[in-house]
């Protein structure tokens, strides 16, 4: 099997694929990117944190036109993921307005975006619908 | 009138739309030669000048326009804030004034923006090299369409669901019809950039840029520039009676940006500081929104235009939609919303914008606007906003004298 890398460094790759948050200590405020300090509370201590891999999707778009380079279409989306919003794609779902509904409830699912020079996978993450 | 009161004393804008034979400097003076005739005053009696440009604030627009129109060694605060910068430049030249450092200022906002097509999301070329993860994500390989998108179009389309997903009753085509109104406003403005009527079947049939977005529900890219001579309650009545009948209160200037919301770093939260801002703004001014003639919005899509009417208490929490389907915001209605065709029709060359819709309402305020003029006009109030994020609110009165 091929050398693999997680597309961000939130992703955990392995046999259960899950997001990690940087969860305030103080405030619980959950956040994805590296931290200087707390927007919420100021406060400069984190921990990490498991999200759930299920959720509800809360808001989506079908881009259709963006920026060269950028298969088109495809869904992109905010999903709560047990009261943590997260940024994704919806992926394994035709990108069109039968397809895709508010409220739908999906799970994480990954899949490879990309090969570098050395053979080393890059594997990205998507929601895909719960059921079917 | 109180002598710590601001108010707008003369205000112009260009026609928006393609200027291929007037660069940035052209457009900007062209707007304050307009503002400054306007009010009856000139470049040498502007205490403070504030440029705005979100692509030359940084190259040092105010003095280039010095340079063309007078350079009087007055302070200039080049201001870049995203979609709100010319509303920022507004209340910059206020604070100055406000301060007691100047008794008379000049803001102005200036865009070239004609054919600038996506003005964010990162293009993405074939991944070579090695993986390495690099940045605040630890990323790889770029991740807009990957990881959701960084498209203005696509990120306000998701604010529009994400409002029809917590209240319900958004669909496609009520969207679409938010901006079928505004391109019917747009006939009877001259200086819009697009003044041609709509139809809803044109304007779902045209082309999808972010569903439930297509092209006309996307604000205009364009050119353009508007600005503003702003002076205190005191100096104004040393003016003339002419300059005293058309000067125009500004009741309210607010700038807020987003606190922190639980999703407010993966969908940006436009109407926690928008309600916010509205919120000082109806305090500054000691009205309502019920006392409100007229609304210029931020409809950059026209999924955002909604999700503002209920953001800026037009309507009751959540009501947006009826609000809306009532016809209130059509021109015609109870309290219309963007009768200068807003964003999407007007154009939003995004400097000027801010300014700009403080143009629309001062005139409609003095009895000037047209064709197109709200009859009666009092009180009315602009919203700018731009992400990452800074809104600006302003609510204008009619003079009494």
């Amino acid at each position: 099997m091929a050398k693999q890398i997680p597309l961000v460094d939130y992703l955990v790759l392995g046999d259960h694929p899950h997001l990690v948050a940087h969860e305030c200590t103080s405030c619980g405020a959950r956040y994805f990117d590296r931290r200087n300090a707390c927007a919420s509370c100021g406060r400069t201590e984190f921990s990490p944190v498991e999200i759930p891999t299920e959720g509800e999707v809360r808001a989506f778009t079908i881009v259709a036109f963006a920026a060269p380079g950028i298969p088109t279409p495809f869904v992109a989306a905010m999903v709560d993921c047990g009261g943590t919003s997260v940024r994704a794609n919806l992926i394994n779902v035709p990108p069109d307005p039968e397809h895709v509904s508010l409220g739908m409830q999906v799970r994480l699912a990954t899949e490879v975006v990309g090969t570098d020079d050395e053979g080393t996978e890059a594997i990205g993450f998507g929601f895909e619908p719960k059921e079917g | 009138m109180a002598s710590d009161d601001l108010w707008v004393l003369g205000i112009h804008m260009t026609k928006f739309g393609k200027h291929p034979d007037k660069d940035m400097v052209d457009l900007a003076s062209e707007a304050v030669l307009g503002a400054l005739a306007d009010g009856g005053v000139a470049m040498t009696d502007m205490g403070v000048i504030a440029a705005g440009s979100l692509m030359a604030a940084s190259a040092g627009i105010g003095q280039q326009l010095q340079k063309q129109l007078g350079q009087t060694g007055v302070p200039v605060y080049n201001v870049a804030n995203a979609c709100a910068t010319g509303a920022t430049a507004l209340r910059v030249a206020m604070m100055a004034i406000k301060s007691g450092e100047a008794d008379m200022g000049l803001a102005f906002g200036v865009e070239k923006l004609s054919g600038a097509g996506l003005l964010t999301g990162g293009s993405r070329k074939d991944d070579s090299g090695v993986f390495t993860p690099s940045g605040r994500y630890g990323a790889v390989a770029p991740t807009d369409g990957r990881i959701g998108t960084e498209i203005m179009p696509g990120v306000f389309a998701q604010i529009g669901m994400e409002y029809g997903h917590r209240y319900g009753g958004t669909s496609f085509e009520l969207f679409a019809r938010i901006s079928e109104k505004n391109h019917a406003h747009s006939t009877l403005n001259p200086l819009a950039a697009y003044s041609k009527r709509m139809t809803l079947d044109e304007i779902m049939g045209d082309f999808m840029v972010a569903y439930p977005n297509t092209r006309p529900m996307c604000s205009a890219n364009c050119d353009g520039a508007a600005a503003a001579v702003v002076v205190s309650g005191a100096t104004l009545a040393t003016l003339s009676l002419e300059q005293r009948r058309r000067a125009v209160k500004i009741s309210a200037s607010v700038l807020t940006t987003d606190p922190w919301e639980e999703s407010c770093q993966i969908l940006p939260d436009v109407n926690t500081l928008t309600r916010n801002a509205a919120t000082l703004a109806y305090e500054q001014a000691g009205i309502g929104p019920s006392d409100l003639d007229l609304v210029e919005l931020h409809d950059c899509f026209a999924t955002a235009e909604l999700v503002h009417y209920d953001n800026l208490m037009l309507c009751e929490q959540g009501g947006a939609v009826d609000f809306f389907e009532s016809g209130a915001t059509w021109r015609d209605g109870t309290l219309p919303v963007n009768v200068s065709g807003g964003l999407e029709s007007k154009g939003h060359p995004i400097g000027a914008t801010g300014i700009a819709n403080v143009w629309e309402v001062a005139t409609h305020l003095r009895g000037e606007a047209g064709p197109r003029q709200i009859d009666g006009a009092k009180v009315g109030l602009t919203h700018v906003i731009g992400l990452g994020s800074a809104c600006g609110v302003h609510i204008l009165e009619k003079s009494a004298a």
